[in-house]
């Protein structure tokens, strides 16, 4: 299971420069997934899913902090994942930093990642699943990649109540 | 609640017109050809296309041909322990009697080394080779990076 939010410890940068840090998140309800700008099939997929789901929930998703934390460092600068959030609900929040300030987030969420080649290329393996906390900073369950979209809502309400 | 992020999703999509043409080699018929748009040519593409196969022998989807993308390949979403990864395909099934999608989150073909962006609303041609119905070339339509999927029954056909 993840850690509370509050045991988690790492440094990462936003897509507009600014240094978050877990505890910045304390207050409010908290949806988080890993992912990377590279990746044509399942990150769009979860994005569109996401930014579906903050307009369903209309005003009250104002009060959640709604994140994608990159896998992929080395390519997704912040302006690069300024420029690829651009496409979706301007909410969601794109962190990225050093590959061990990643390693120490994915950690604290139990999340995977792994580099994988591809030709002369790279893809990354990830954790696709979403993370769902509460204002506290406890864990409050996970909407997974496959799981019918429909149990998604109400899941979030849940973290918001 | 699916319905729901479609449709909000296809509203941000220019009308479907090439993505609800329908395309036929032997007894196959491919249609629901569509792409997402990408950010500059430096990352891969995507493919995704509806086969049904109407005849009485299996079929299998064996290769992608594109002018769009210098090294197009078959993959397949997949997700164990919660981790999704995206391993290369050799082939994809196309069983007698049924409809086989590449959509997102399972098959898809993975357009790598763009030769341009892919921008919403523009089309280029892809040829799908099957093992035993041969080639069929489609025009392939770029929906948002948001779409998931074109809105053909509501396109004029
Ligand atoms: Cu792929």
């Amino acid at each position: 299971m993840p850690l509370p939010i509050a045991e988690m410890v790492f440094t990462l940068t936003d897509h507009r420069g600014k240094t978050v840090r877990p505890v910045d998140w304390i207050g409010r309800p908290t949806l988080v997934f890993f992912g990377f700008t590279w990746c044509p099939d399942v990150c769009p997929t979860t994005l569109s899913d996401i930014s579906g789901w903050l307009e369903d929930l209309g005003p009250d998703a104002d009060r959640l902090n709604t994140v994608l934390i990159s896998v992929d460092p080395e390519r997704d600068s912040p302006d690069v994942l300024a420029e690829y959030l651009s496409n979706f609900d301007p909410r969601i929040i794109g962190l990225t930093g050093p590959l061990a300030e990643i390693e120490r987030a994915a950690a604290g969420f139990r999340a995977r990642f792994e580099k994988v080649a591809q030709g002369e290329h790279y893809t990354m393996d990830h954790t696709a699943g979403v993370f769902l906390f509460r204002a506290d900073g406890r864990f409050g369950g996970i909407i997974d990649y496959h799981e019918d979209r429909r149990f998604a809502l109400p899941k979030i309400r849940r973290v918001l109540e | 609640m699916r319905t729901l992020i479609l449709a909000t999703a296809l509203a941000l999509s220019a009308p479907a017109a090439f993505a609800c043409e329908t395309f036929t080699v032997g007894d196959l018929t491919v249609e629901h050809a569509w792409s997402r748009a990408t950010i500059g040519a430096g990352r891969p593409g995507v493919f995704y296309v509806e086969i049904t196969n109407a005849g009485d022998t299996d079929d299998a989807l064996i290769g992608l041909a594109t002018p769009a993308a210098g090294m197009p390949m078959l993959h397949e979403t997949v997700v164990m322990d919660g981790v999704a990864s995206m391993p290369h395909a050799m082939s994809i099934p196309v069983p007698a009697g049924q409809t086989v999608a590449l959509a997102p989150g399972g098959y898809h073909g993975m357009l790598m080394d763009l030769s341009t962006a892919l921008k919403e609303g523009d089309s280029f041609p892809v040829t799908l080779t099957f093992e035993k119905a041969g080639e069929v070339t489609v025009n392939v339509e770029v929906l948002s990076l948001r779409a998931e999927g074109p809105d053909c029954e509501h396109a004029a056909q």
